[in-house]
């Protein structure tokens, strides 16, 4: 698809001498892939990109494990965000199944899945200035990402592969308290973080005003990661104006996420589809229209502040009752049937086409990861890009490499 | 509203493919347009008319485990518009049904650009060949990989 008549001006320099590199497979900042970068001078002349480090042929696995084994595996290709590989797993066996989930299972899903994505985009936070030689937001993003974590295993029981997510509900109901020694230590934190006191009233062992306060303390903390990192000169020198993509060229190549919507086109599927109890809360879906990779950055950082509404809401309207379909718990059969189903992952928009034959296991499975609908934007803009802009163009998109391969 | 904009995308489709088309399934779980290997790529310049610019991903199914068995592969295009607000909410599955031992349809990345990783992936899981595709190599499998595409039915995992 790359014309040569699209290759910018990196065709100008191509002398026919270019070195080529590896640029990986060791880890370039997270999971294993490479690039294979070919250079002149200090200008990329091609990047394509060799994914499969990691592929543990997740897909081929599905069809020989049953409906309900298939859920903790299928959550691996990125544990940060559990419940957005989980989702449209779910939604497509209930729309196969023909249930809905129970009322409060439908708010809790949503909290859980909002808890994911804060905590994956503060992994994103840490990592994008660990690209850039900018260390500190990794110890910053990780220290306030445990209160997430903390808050996912008092859920689900699992810091980051909670499995929580089944077809027809969630695996058991949230807490109603959490351990008061945390409590008394992020009293702590908060008064820091807010510079106010939270009376006993407001703050106790409830989970419910627990999680309320967590919102508030993370708010307030975001707006420290502004000033560190987004109203920074030095991430702007290394981020503004780097890997430009426009909207035509973002609908041509099909791409999802921040990288989506940092070029001016609004699509979330929790508001085009909405799904489980999204379409009763109000948010908005944050959009920039410059489309380069600082552009990515302040959309995932709105995208942060509009999950802790989502989540305060959600925790406030919480409605009494089951959490779960009465099924049984590990062999469920699934009438024959193809169903395809789409949730809003951390990444972004992630599709699952899943196929019954009527038995106990599906008859074939297939992931439709976000970051696998970006990894095309990598190799396209890094071209006639310098080769220290990589790590920006590369990292800004919001991807995960195990999700290439799964 | 969206039930209807199916119903004009169908139609649309019937009107310029007309016996080309062998199946139409629209119900909650998906919409899906089985068409003859022939008439893809004038199914996917018709939708690409409507507003469908890109593709959210490719699906390949072998069918041959199938009860009663089918001797041949399922290729499906999942396409999705970002142009059109009107067309947010839907997908439009096109697919269509090649033998197995002459697995070959014509690749719509010259309509698509964004099926490209998706048809090498379904290339090498599936052994399907996509005719025209300007980059048909493996992307994910190993280079020293010699066994049978693994995800055909028939391909046993050791120690499975």
């Amino acid at each position: 698809m790359y014309r040569q008549d699209e290759v910018k001006e990196a065709s100008f320099f191509d002398t026919g001498e270019g070195l080529v590199f590896s640029y990986g497979p060791q880890h370039p900042g997270t999971g294993h892939f490479r690039l294979i970068v070919r250079v002149i001078g200090d200008t990329v002349l091609s990047a394509e990109p060799d994914p499969g480090f990691v592929h543990r042929g997740e897909e081929k696995l599905c069809e020989y494990k049953t409906w309900i084994t298939n859920i903790p595996h299928l959550e691996r290709p990125a544990i940060l965000d559990a419940a957005g590989m989980l989702y449209p797993y779910c939604l497509a066996v209930e729309k196969l199944m023909g249930v809905e989930p129970p009322l409060r299972a439908r708010y809790i899903r949503p909290i859980v899945a909002e808890l994911n994505r804060i905590g994956s985009h503060f992994y994103y936070f840490a990592l994008y200035g660990v690209f850039l030689g900018l260390t500190t937001p990794f110890m910053w993003a990780f220290g306030d990402r445990e209160f997430v974590v903390d808050l996912v295993q008092f859920i689900g029981g699992q810091r980051i592969t909670h499995s929580y997510f089944v077809p027809g509900g969630v695996r058991n109901d949230v807490p109603k308290r959490v351990p008061s020694g945390l409590v008394k230590q992020f009293r702590a934190w908060y008064r820091d973080a807010t510079g106010r006191s939270p009376s006993s009233d407001e703050l106790t062992d409830d989970f419910q005003k627990y999680v309320l306060r967590v919102m508030e303390f993370l708010d307030a903390r975001l707006d420290h990661y502004w000033d560190l990192m987004l109203n920074n000169a030095l991430f702007m020198d290394r981020t503004v104006n780097v890997g430009k993509l426009t909207a035509e060229e973002a609908a041509k190549l099909g791409v999802v996420g921040v990288t989506l919507r940092a070029t001016g086109i609004k699509r979330d599927v929790r508001i085009d589809e909405p799904y489980d109890a999204y379409g009763e809360f109000k948010f908005d879906v944050p959009v920039r229209t410059e489309g380069d990779s600082y552009a990515r950055a302040v959309v995932a950082f709105e995208e942060m502040r509009q999950s802790i509404r989502i989540i305060t809401q959600a925790v406030e309207g919480l409605p009494d009752g089951p959490v779960k379909n009465k099924q049984h718990p590990v062999n469920i059969r699934v009438p024959a049937g193809e169903a395809i189903a789409r949730a809003e992952a951390a990444h972004g928009e992630s599709v699952y086409y899943v196929r019954s034959d009527g038995t106990d296991r599906p008859y074939r499975v297939r992931m439709l990861t976000a970051s696998f609908r970006n990894l095309i934007v990598i190799p396209y803009l890094s071209r006639g890009a310098k080769l220290a802009e990589i790590p920006a163009i590369y990292w800004s998109q919001n991807v995960w490499p195990v999700e290439w391969d799964r | 509203m969206s039930e209807s904009k199916i119903g004009y995308i169908v139609n649309e489709l019937k009107q310029a493919l007309g016996e080309s088309i062998k199946e139409v399934k629209i119900d909650k779980k998906m919409t899906k347009i089985t068409v003859e290997k022939d008439a893809l790529v004038r199914a996917a310049s018709v939708l690409k008319g409507l507003g469908f610019d890109h593709v959210k991903g490719v699906t390949g199914i072998d069918l041959i485990a199938l009860k009663p068995p089918e001797d041949s592969f399922e290729v499906m295009y999942h396409a999705g518009s970002y142009s059109v607000q009107e067309l947010a909410n839907i997908i439009v599955t096109i697919a269509t049904r090649i033998p197995r031992n002459n697995p070959e349809v014509p690749s719509l990345t010259s309509i698509w650009p964004s099926c490209e990783y998706h048809e090498r992936e379904t290339y090498e899981m599936f052994g399907i060949i996509f005719s025209g595709h300007p980059n048909l190599k493996r992307l994910l499998l190993p280079e020293w990989w010699s066994d049978a595409p693994p995800l055909r039915k028939d391909y046993r995992p050791p120690g499975r």
